[in-house]
């Protein structure tokens, strides 16, 4: 488990990164979780089922997605940026990858409703796009919060068919959302599939969403080959619960590449987070002396999570990546920059991997170095937002 | 007296075990509303150590929890006044594993014990992950409390009797917890499943709303846990004497 070429490969039987993760859930969704991982283990080993999954990628979400070598910006910052265009993904982000993964796992075990939590809503969008595309029932948890600042993929999510619930609980985010989807789900487990977003949740989650994402990073290796003959120098993703950068890293873990994941200044679990135990997890969260877990803030719904991935946690204690932040002024000039320079307006999460790279570039990140930065979503919901807080 | 010799020692002499649940630091007076259900009738009284993400609680004891919180209830004040609490019956907590792994097994296990608490119900710490803490809350003689759920398989409910101290908590209904208009039928089901698998007390919790209910689960079970019912007249503010009107409703039912 330590070599570095054994990591982002099988966790321990109990689901352990090192000493994070494992299965924390009531005893009434254990037997679900066991179901879950032999089920997957089962299609991930079968070839009719990972040809069936290449398929509707390829012909439903338009993969593979391209390496866009950015000249205009490498120019302006004077190191090269290569983005990895998640973004160009059907409804918009790396998320699709993930939810037809689920969609067709879950269609394998005999469940017909999908329900999910979400934050900025390209998860949400992302699953009921698969239960519309797969005739499952959809209900998706949202944080009143995040409904309020991202109406437009709420109507997205109602348009494709989904049941939207806002969540009133907590901090009305993110957090609350899973809290809200763990609850359904352990009512409804013998019908449901809970599709959860990101590398977070109870084993066998962290390790399913992983190997779903890992087509972000063993795409982008090949394709960095082809235009750097060489891996790149720097591998960039944003973090919340982290699977955009999960699935990059798990492809240049085993380069020299260094591993960078940005987290949101008022959500960065990886730098302020102590160990601890939610959301069916043993990793990284925010929390107070007495064990009860903080509120993040962020600008992106996305990232505005007080935890992260527990593969993370331990790629960080490990060293083999490094976990930095951006604010959110940081990001907004991000979201200009890349706009005016290259024509692509990223979501508010990638940006914050961005907004590292501009701020390090010729710092951290020596001139000329060449750096991937996963681009993992497209910045059409965040428009609004973007335009309220530039006030223009 | 422990957990499991007391509960024993009610049921063998011919009684079904009423586990009220309050949660820690609702209210002023919630001291009070405990002494008031543990002498209103009875046998073990549980209290929560309110947690921000209640993972397995429906809408009253989220709405408690962030109620107990907002006033600055905390796990070492709550176990402080039940040290000085006058409660003839056994006091089980009920909490989520993160409290216990902030304070640490140990401190946690001690703190308990040293308050005369003899049981714990942690229900995000299921038996693949109970070993660290298990082992602190044994050797403090502090009895852990496991779930059985519906869905567990018979080899998988061998293995959690042999780990379960106190009691066995037999989960009623697949759900969080609240009230349900009718008793689920996975109750009796898994209350007889529970009861062939061992001589621990039963007690069934999730989903026991009214008197009724507890009578027809305890033609099976050994005993029921009452807390949403509870929790949701405190919250409406019925105050100590209305929670023990309540508690007797229950137990005179049960005597029946």
């Amino acid at each position: 488990m330590n070599a570095i070429g054994e990591l982002m490969r099988e966790p321990s039987a109990s689901g352990r990164y090192g000493g994070f993760g494992g299965r924390f859930v009531p005893e009434s969704l254990v037997p679900a979780c066991e179901d879950l991982d032999r089920a997957f283990r089962l299609a991930w080993g079968d070839p009719t089922f990972r040809g069936e999954l290449d398929r509707l990628l390829r012909e439903y979400g338009g993969r593979p997605t391209p390496v866009f070598a950015c000249r205009r910006l490498s120019e302006r910052i004077g190191v090269r940026v290569l983005l990895k265009r998640e973004d160009l993904n059907h409804t918009g982000s790396h998320k699709l990858n993930n939810v037809i993964g689920q969609a067709l796992l879950a269609e394998a075990m005999g469940k017909t409703r999908l329900v999910a939590e979400t934050g900025a809503g390209q998860h949400g969008v992302a699953t009921a796009t698969a239960a519309a595309l797969f005739g499952m029932d959809c209900t998706i948890y949202m944080g009143a919060t995040d409904i309020e600042r991202q109406e437009l993929n709420v109507f997205r999510m109602r348009l494709l068919g989904a049941e939207v619930l806002p969540v009133e609980s907590g901090s009305r985010t993110l957090k609350d959302a899973v809290n809200e989807a763990l609850r359904d789900w352990v009512g409804t487990v013998a019908t449901t599939h809970y599709c959860i977003g990101s590398v977070m949740g109870p084993h066998p989650y962290p390790f399913i969403v992983r190997e779903l994402q890992r087509i972000i990073g063993d795409e982008a290796r090949q394709q960095c080959r082809d235009l750097l003959n060489a891996d790149p120098d720097l591998v960039v993703a944003c973090v919340g619960g982290g699977s955009n950068a999960a699935g990059t890293f798990a492809g240049f873990v085993d380069s020299g590449a260094r591993l960078v994941g940005v987290e949101a200044a008022g959500g960065a679990a990886m730098s302020h987070g102590i160990a601890g135990i939610v959301h069916g997890m043993l990793s990284r969260f925010l929390q107070d002396e007495n064990g009860q877990i903080l509120e993040a803030h962020s600008i992106s719904a996305g990232l505005d999570y007080p935890g992260v991935g527990p593969e993370h946690a331990y790629l960080g204690e490990l060293g083999r990546a490094q976990y930095e932040q951006a604010s959110d002024e940081e990001v907004l000039a991000a979201v200009e920059l890349l706009a005016q320079t290259e024509g692509i307006i990223p979501a508010l999460e990638p940006a914050h991997a961005v907004a590292w790279v501009v701020r390090e570039a010729g710092r951290s990140i020596p001139r000329d170095s060449s750096v991937l930065i996963t681009m993992s979503g497209r910045g059409d919901k965040d428009v609004a937002l973007v335009m309220e807080r530039l006030g223009k | 007296m422990g957990l499991a010799p007391s509960l024993l020692h009610r049921r063998d002499a011919g009684h079904k075990l009423l586990v009220p649940y309050v949660t820690g630091g609702l209210g002023r007076d919630w001291i009070d509303s405990l002494e008031a259900v543990a002498a209103a009738g009875a046998d073990a009284v549980e209290v929560g150590l309110p947690f921000s993400d209640p993972m397995m609680d429906g809408p009253v004891i989220q709405r408690a929890s962030v109620e107990a919180l907002a006033s600055g209830a905390t796990a070492q004040r709550i176990i402080a006044e039940v040290a000085s609490a006058d409660v003839s019956v056994p006091v089980a907590v009920m909490t989520y594993y993160n409290l216990v792994a902030r304070m640490g097994h140990r401190r946690m296990a001690h703190l308990l014990a040293g308050a005369g608490v003899t049981g714990a119900i942690v229900p995000d710490l299921p038996l693949d992950e109970l070993d660290g803490w298990a082992e602190e809350a044994d050797s403090a003689g502090v009895a852990t409390v496991l779930l059985a759920a519906p869905t567990t398989p018979p080899e998988r409910l061998k293995l959690i009797v042999e780990r379960a101290r106190g009691f066995l908590y037999a989960v009623g209904s697949m759900g969080v917890t609240g009230e349900r208009a009718d008793l689920a039928a996975s109750a009796a089901e898994i209350a007889g499943r529970c009861k062939a698998a061992t001589d621990l007390p039963v007690l069934v919790g999730v989903g026991i709303s009214t008197p009724a209910q507890a009578v027809e689960v305890c033609q099976v079970a050994d005993g029921v846990v009452v807390g949403s019912a509870l929790v949701r007249r405190l919250l409406d503010g019925c105050g100590p004497e209305g929670a023990a009107d309540l508690v007797r409703e229950f137990r005179v039912a049960l005597d029946g």
